[in-house]
């Protein structure tokens, strides 16, 4: 570092702090919670602050996809497909009632959660949330994502040590 | 009138004392009739407002399907009412004298099963392609759902109508924009014929954010409908919600009382700036004029700051009931206008003197898309977009509702037609509602109550209902059996930030409503956005989405 200066760390806590702190989110924007989204990233609220303004609108460069918006049968198709191009690894937020379970659409053509096709980390409650709430539920992955790290090491330390009896492996 | 004597006594009839002329006509005779009345320059009607079909399970003939029409020169109106058997549901598509037909009838296919004899592309729209049955019969089950597999997606194959190729093949391909793409403002999909940059066909599919409005309507009491009236435009919401509640108004006979009139009109102003401000911020950032979008949103968040200050939500506001107002205004509800209507301005000048005269925007958008005020009403336009194209037409002064024909405002016109003057229209709108607003704001807040003394439609004040047992009932009444609205039928409009925003409502005298149309001003425009484009280049097409400020929430429902 400069000068004098050092500080040490191990390699996983400088790739979690990397992703932790510069999301790109991919908007898979539809209704309007999309409109909120905006709210989020524009001048009043700011994403930015967060290090997350880096808005991709290509999957293949994003590692977080924000589902902002009712998903219809017909669009569900098109999620899934958008889910399987992103990177690995890659999270998702849904953002809003509809996406989180289809919201007081409960109805012919409209599905009732996204979990039914793709993996969710966080829910953000809400018709449509507030950019509070988007903002809150993105720090709350952040955090998520620093707790799957150490829980994963756990549980790999444990199997390793169910498996053979002898002592953990780094 | 004249027109109807060559007709046999049968075939079109009209019926009296409803809340427009109406007349029941024979399937055998509408398409001669329509091309009559389309034609006739001195009595006929040049605009298609809207399609839809009706479901009675009672009836000898269990369809109908309703045609709205007007008159842009007279502003008059007139609905046909067609009957269709249900063992031969067939009737003749006016798509070759209506434009605006083409997609409505598609609609009206998907949602009920009609069949429109010669009709070019009668596919289903809305839903998608593993869909079976139809949903708004009154047979269908509101939650029952087939699920689309990515096999089944249907691959639009345009290819010009002429047939004719250039020498140079090679160029020719086809590309597909959407329905998740950046430059498709929310859920539409356009698959494109390209010939080196120049598009030669196209085909737009929608219904990609369909979710049933219709069919929820039905399933749910009066009051309950109005949440998802919110979530049709959800970028002006308070004004849909003054329309649906208008509606409703109308079939009860009911008004609102003053306070709440002034409010919906100042409040209806405030959204439509909002709406004008997305569209155009948006649209300006498809061109690269990225900085004029955290203009647009900046006094876009102020408004926001008012409603969330009125209703407790910012963007789905739910603040309008049946009768009047959800609750009272806030106490500092004029200072806050005014605080908006000193700052608002100030935005506007900076992005004008930033635009208006831009070499890149003016050549991104004069000249393109441009459409002709004849051909934009064929195609059923309303709202700015026709504005934009010479033809002065606007429900608030045509048919004023609430305050507009009390105060002094003008309905800005603009040639050109293309996305330059559409852009140009919406400007020069927010500078009158903004006048509308002052207007409104100098001549003071009515006293009086924020919403209707009828305990059959407005809720008791909380207090009462807790202590009161009078007032506890009528709010177990109300919340369990809905408000009672009178059978009858009626279409009300109002002017929505995009055009005329239609409710059409039947009712049967049960706390639900029997059947519930928008009618969407956006939808008959996207309908044209692929002749919108032939000729034009990927970029052009781009651009002129955007000034169309179509809303997927409220194009499909």
């Amino acid at each position: 570092m400069v000068g004098e200066s050092w500080v040490t760390t191990t390699f996983e806590k400088l790739e979690d702090w990397g992703r932790n702190n510069s999301f790109w989110p991919l908007p898979f924007g539809t209704a309007c919670c999309a409109i909120e989204f905006m709210s989020v990233v524009s001048s009043h609220y700011d994403m930015s602050r967060f290090g997350y303004e880096v808005v991709r609108f290509s999957p293949r460069q994003s590692d977080l996809m924000i589902v902002a918006g009712t998903i219809t049968d017909k669009m569900a198709p098109v999620l899934k497909k958008i889910y399987d191009q992103m990177p690995d690894p890659k999270w998702v937020v849904s953002m809003g009632a509809c996406a989180c379970s289809g919201g007081f659409y409960r109805a012919y053509h409209v599905m009732q959660g996204i979990d039914e096709i793709v993996p969710v980390d966080v829910y953000v409650p809400g018709c449509p949330p507030t950019p509070e709430g988007l903002m809150h539920g993105i720090l709350q992955l952040k955090e998520k994502i620093e707790r799957d790290r150490k829980r994963l090491k756990k549980a790999k330390a444990g199997s390793a040590s169910d498996s053979d009896g002898s002592s953990a492996a780094a | 009138m004249p027109l109807l004597e060559k007709y046999p006594p049968d075939s079109v009839v009209p019926v009296a004392g409803l809340d427009q002329p109406t007349w029941i006509v024979h399937r055998d005779s509408l398409k001669e009739l329509a091309a009559e009345l389309q034609a006739d320059s001195a009595s006929g009607f040049d605009l298609l407002l809207d399609l839809c079909g009706a479901d009675f399970p009672g009836r000898p003939d269990r369809f109908e399907a309703i045609y709205h029409l007007y008159s842009v020169e007279r502003k008059e109106r007139l609905r046909l009412k067609v009957p269709v058997p249900e063992d031969d549901p067939v009737l003749p598509s006016l798509a070759g004298i209506w434009k605006a037909a083409n997609w409505f009838e598609r609609e009206a296919f998907d949602m009920f099963g009609l069949r429109f004899e010669g009709h070019k592309n009668l596919r289903r729209i809305l839903t998608h392609e593993a869909f079976e049955g139809h949903p708004l019969r009154k047979d269908y089950d509101a939650a029952r759902r087939w699920i689309l597999t990515e096999d089944k997606v249907y691959r639009p194959q345009p290819r010009p109508d002429d047939g004719e190729s250039d020498d140079d093949m090679f160029e020719q391909m086809t590309i597909n924009i959407g329905p998740s793409h950046p430059a498709m403002h929310g859920t539409f999909r356009v698959v494109a014929h390209l010939d080196g940059e120049v598009i030669t066909a196209s085909e737009v599919e929608i219904g990609y954010l369909h979710r049933c409005f219709e069919k929820m309507a039905e399933t749910h009491t009066w009051q309950q409908v109005i949440p998802y009236t919110d979530r049709l435009n959800y970028c002006s919401s308070f004004i849909n919600n003054v329309g649906y509640c208008r509606a409703v108004e109308s079939l009860l006979g009911v008004e609102a009382p003053p306070k709440a009139v002034w409010a919906r009109t100042i409040l209806s102003e405030f959204s439509r700036i909002m709406d004008h401000c997305v569209c155009n911020g948006s649209t300006l950032v498809d061109a690269g004029a990225l900085t004029n979008f955290w203009y647009f949103f900046q006094p876009r968040e102020e408004i926001y700051g008012l409603l969330e200050a009125c209703s407790g939500a910012r963007l789905t506001v739910s603040y309008c009931r049946i009768g009047g107002l959800a609750e009272d205004l806030p106490p500092d509800f004029e200072a806050h206008c005014r605080r908006l209507l000193e700052m608002i301005p100030g935005f506007m000048d900076d992005i004008e003197r930033l635009v208006n005269k831009n070499r890149i925007w003016l050549d991104r958008s004069v000249g393109v898309a441009a459409i002709s005020g004849e051909e934009a009403v064929n195609w059923g336009w309303t709202g700015p977009c026709l504005r934009a194209s010479g033809v002065a037409n606007d429900v608030r002064r045509d048919h004023p509702y609430d305050l507009y024909d009390t105060v002094d405002w003008n309905v800005p016109v603009l040639p050109g037609g293309d996305v330059y003057d559409r852009y140009r229209v919406r400007m020069l709108e927010i500078r009158e509602s903004l006048k509308i607003i002052r207007q409104l704001l100098d001549r003071g807040m009515p006293e009086g109550p924020h919403i209707i003394d009828d305990p059959h439609i407005a809720l008791p004040p909380k207090e009462d209902a807790y202590n009161q047992m009078e007032a506890m009932i009528y709010h177990f009444k109300l919340i369990m059996d809905g408000i009672q609205v009178p059978a009858g039928e009626v279409y009300s409009m109002v002017e929505g930030a995009n055009g005329e925003l239609g409710f059409y409502a039947i009712s049967d005298g049960s706390g639900k409503p029997y059947r519930l149309k928008v009618r969407p001003p956006c939808f008959p425009i996207m309908s044209t956005f692929s002749d919108l484009i032939r000729g034009g280049t990927v970029s052009d097409a781009v651009v002129s989405l955007g000034g169309l400020n179509v809303i997927a929430g409220e194009l499909e429902r």
